[in-house]
């Protein structure tokens, strides 16, 4: 759990998949086959330390470089609906057409930068607001005794043994005009028509907080936890108020964390499509919405590719500075 | 040593009635749950004092320094800190600075920083802050480690960083838990003299705690010894290794030849003590407050023993023999076991005088041992 804040995205996948590929490598055909690598000079070891790449590479690479193809095409009618790069001309030239269309299309048409930027938007004020939960969650949970930090993490990962399409819909039975919260406060008389709550921005920031909230737990409680409380009782013999203590000391060593927990939200909420649809009205303008309605209602396949490689583009940038982080923090770990 | 101390005409405030004790801690006991921590503990610290608390492992030394910082609460009794009652006064406002055990050096801060974090909250000017920390980081010759991060440093260069974190307030009282404990012996040594130096030099009142009794000798002013959350015995390191009042005080401090006996002879000035496993009868030459016929207890130091192949002159007293059993050569001194008559192992420790004596005492001899009348400490407890 410790981990979760400090181990590059590339090594935690490495890890998670280490016990299965151990299974794996038992099992008599992996074994000869092993056998027959090995003589042409590969390592068992490095094998196994392959297989997390292997996995990257069929799942993310392959994938992304399909869809960077595809990005390139024209739309045409036909199934597929785009049209090949490489092609012949007097069956000895091998050409590649690389239309840029897509991209210009996407830069000039005002919709799509609406769409980002409103995406980030929304994101980042998520994020901020899952911080702002977040953060007293896993302070309290960090600082209570032992017994009780294990139930409450339970508490906070129970969501996910439901689905989340479910745990979203639930949350229309309580926003909607004739949902929990407003027959609750109809019949308390504290207000005589509901309150439009359903399909407006507050209940898109609402699902995403909730959904996304133990990813900004986690991290955080990580590394609350393991914080040596000896520094707060230095500050206060110093002559430190508790409250100053926690800006000046608790809070600058919980960085790590707060990074951590902050990509974990944002990066997903910008690409989230799910929560606006469900809970967001049809003016809710997200990336991921406009993703899906250029790829399965407009059938324009290398729009939607281009969209999904400039979202990706985009979202490096804030991935490099969470990498960056780690690597100092590695660097000032040692 | 303290030019006042170097006087002659210096009176240890605590052999003084009249003088006022800076710290006064009264009958403070301290419970986690049913557990005893600290229990009964009644001291008085003076101004100016290097007072080292020694004890074992678990026996409440630094449960007695956090209820002196305000990190604990006694559950009953008080603590004065100049005259002031320090109940429910908490750490921050407490004219007392702390050197943990673990250093607690913040890891995201400078040297400097660190160093300066405590003045900052004084509200101090920025120039005035920047001036102590120099100064401090001088004193304790980290000047040039000023920009580094704690993890930077060596052990030593951590433990010095405490120090002057926790010096540069100029508190009153100055509480170091185990200051010494990760380092290597020879900065041990070189570290001890620099905090009695500085002690010195700033008039700061020192408690320190510590379980190594020779580091507590070399510091302290006066040593409180601590077993089982009470304080067992408080005295002078003189006071404490020459007239420890119980068995586990004179065990605890250095090592010593414990003899179990009983009074056959007694007047005002002399006590006769026949002991059974020394097989001799051990003469003290001055009276003992015992009940006759009571059992009690005489220690004698492995190095006021002396050890010789010929019987001593008068060998009716203070005299038993025994055969070597073991030899150990320390280069200063040898370590001798002798194995009595009666079975009992007496240690005996002599200087070597000589690079090279003909006549040396080796394994299996019959040796003599004998000492003086006032070697002897008659323990009752
Ligand atoms: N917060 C606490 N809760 C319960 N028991 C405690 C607590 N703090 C200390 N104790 C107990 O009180 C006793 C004294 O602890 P203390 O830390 O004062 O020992 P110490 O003399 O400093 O030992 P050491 O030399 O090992 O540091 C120990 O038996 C310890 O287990
Ligand atoms: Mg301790």
């Amino acid at each position: 759990m410790t981990r979760i804040a400090y181990v590059p995205l590339g090594h935690r996948l490495a890890h998670m998949f280490e016990p299965l590929a151990r299974q794996l490598v038992r099992l008599p055909p992996v074994r000869w086959l092993l056998t027959q690598v090995s003589r042409l000079g590969f390592s068992g070891k490095s094998l196994v330390i392959s297989v997390p790449y292997v996995w990257l590479l069929l799942f993310f690479l392959v994938p992304f470089v399909i869809v960077l193809k595809i990005s390139f095409a024209e739309q045409v009618v036909a199934q597929p609906p785009y049209t090949a790069l490489l092609g012949w001309v007097d069956e000895k030239f091998l050409t590649l057409k690389l239309n840029i269309a897509n991209y210009l299309f996407i830069v000039r048409d005002s919709l799509y930068w609406k769409a980002y930027l409103n995406s980030m938007k929304v994101a980042a004020i998520s994020t901020l607001l899952c911080l702002l939960v977040g953060y007293p969650m896993a302070y309290g949970i960090a600082r209570t005794s032992p017994a009780w930090r294990n139930v409450l993490l339970m508490l906070v990962i129970l969501p996910f043994w439901t689905s989340f399409l479910l745990r979203v819909y639930a949350w229309i039975g309580i926003l909607k005009n004739n949902g929990i919260i407003n027959n609750i406060l109809m019949s308390l008389g504290i207000i005589d028509s509901p309150i439009v709550m359903m399909q407006t921005p507050f209940a898109v920031y609402v699902g995403i907080v909730y959904s996304y909230l133990p990813f900004m737990v986690m991290p955080l409680y990580a590394t609350l936890e393991k914080m040596d409380l000896t520094l707060l009782e230095a500050a206060y013999d110093l002559g430190c108020r508790p409250f100053k203590a926690f800006l000046r000391i608790t809070l600058p060593l919980s960085i790590p964390g707060i990074v951590a927990g902050c990509m974990l939200v944002f990066i997903p909420a910008v690409g989230e499509f799910v929560i606006p649809e469900l809970l967001g009205g049809p003016n809710t303008l997200m990336i991921g919405k406009v993703l899906w309605d250029e790829f399965f209602s407009n059938r324009a396949w290398p729009v939607a590719s281009a969209v999904a490689i400039a979202i990706l583009l985009l979202l490096v940038i804030p991935i490099m500075i969470f990498q960056h982080y780690q690597a100092r923090d590695a660097e000032a770990g040692r | 040593m303290n030019e006042a101390r170097r006087n002659d005409k210096y009176v240890p405030p605590w052999t003084d009635p009249k003088a006022e004790p800076y710290v006064r801690i009264e009958k403070v006991t301290k419970k986690f749950g049913d557990f005893v921590a600290v229990d009964d503990v009644s001291l008085n610290i003076y101004k100016n004092e290097l007072f080292c608390l020694l004890g074992g492992s678990g026996c409440g030394k630094s449960t007695l320094l956090r209820m002196l910082a305000g990190f604990e609460q006694p559950t009953s009794g008080s603590i004065y800190l100049d005259g002031v009652d320090m109940a429910g006064i908490p750490p921050y406002n407490r004219p007392v600075n702390m050197m943990f055990q673990s250093y607690a050096l913040f890891p995201h801060m400078s040297v400097e920083d660190n160093v300066a974090f405590g003045l900052k909250q004084e509200r101090l000017a920025k120039n005035e802050v920047s001036k102590r920390v120099n100064d401090m980081l001088g004193l304790v010759q980290l000047a040039q480690f000023a920009k580094r991060k704690p993890h930077q440093l060596s052990g030593g260069q951590r433990q010095r960083v405490a120090l002057a974190r926790a010096l540069v307030k100029q508190p009153k009282l100055l509480l170091l838990d185990e200051p010494l404990g990760a380092l290597d012996k020879k900065l041990r040594e070189q570290t001890q003299f620099e905090l009695v130096n500085l002690q010195d030099r700033t008039g700061v009142t020192f408690v320190v705690v510590t379980h190594d009794q020779e580091e507590a000798m070399t510091l302290a002013s006066r040593i409180g010894v601590m077993n089982q959350g009470r304080i067992v015995q408080v005295g002078t390191p003189t006071e404490i290794y020459e007239f420890p009042t119980t068995r586990f005080v004179a065990d605890f401090i250095g090592s010593v030849n414990m003899f179990e006996g009983r009074i056959v002879d007694e007047d005002n000035d002399f006590v006769r003590i026949g002991a059974e496993d020394a097989r001799c009868t051990i003469f003290i030459n001055h009276g003992v407050a015992a009940a006759p016929n009571s059992t009690l207890w005489v220690a004698i130091r492995p190095e006021k023993v002396n050890i010789s192949r010929e019987p001593p002159p008068d060998a009716s007293e203070n005299c038993t023999t025994g055969i070597v059993q073991d030899i150990a050569y320390m280069g200063d001194v040898s370590i001798f076991n002798v194995k009595l008559d009666g079975g009992k192992v007496v240690k005996v420790t002599q200087p070597n005088l000589f690079r090279h004596a003909e006549e040396t005492i080796t394994w299996e001899d019959r040796v003599y041992l004998h000492w003086h009348p006032a070697s002897g400490v008659v323990l009752l407890q």
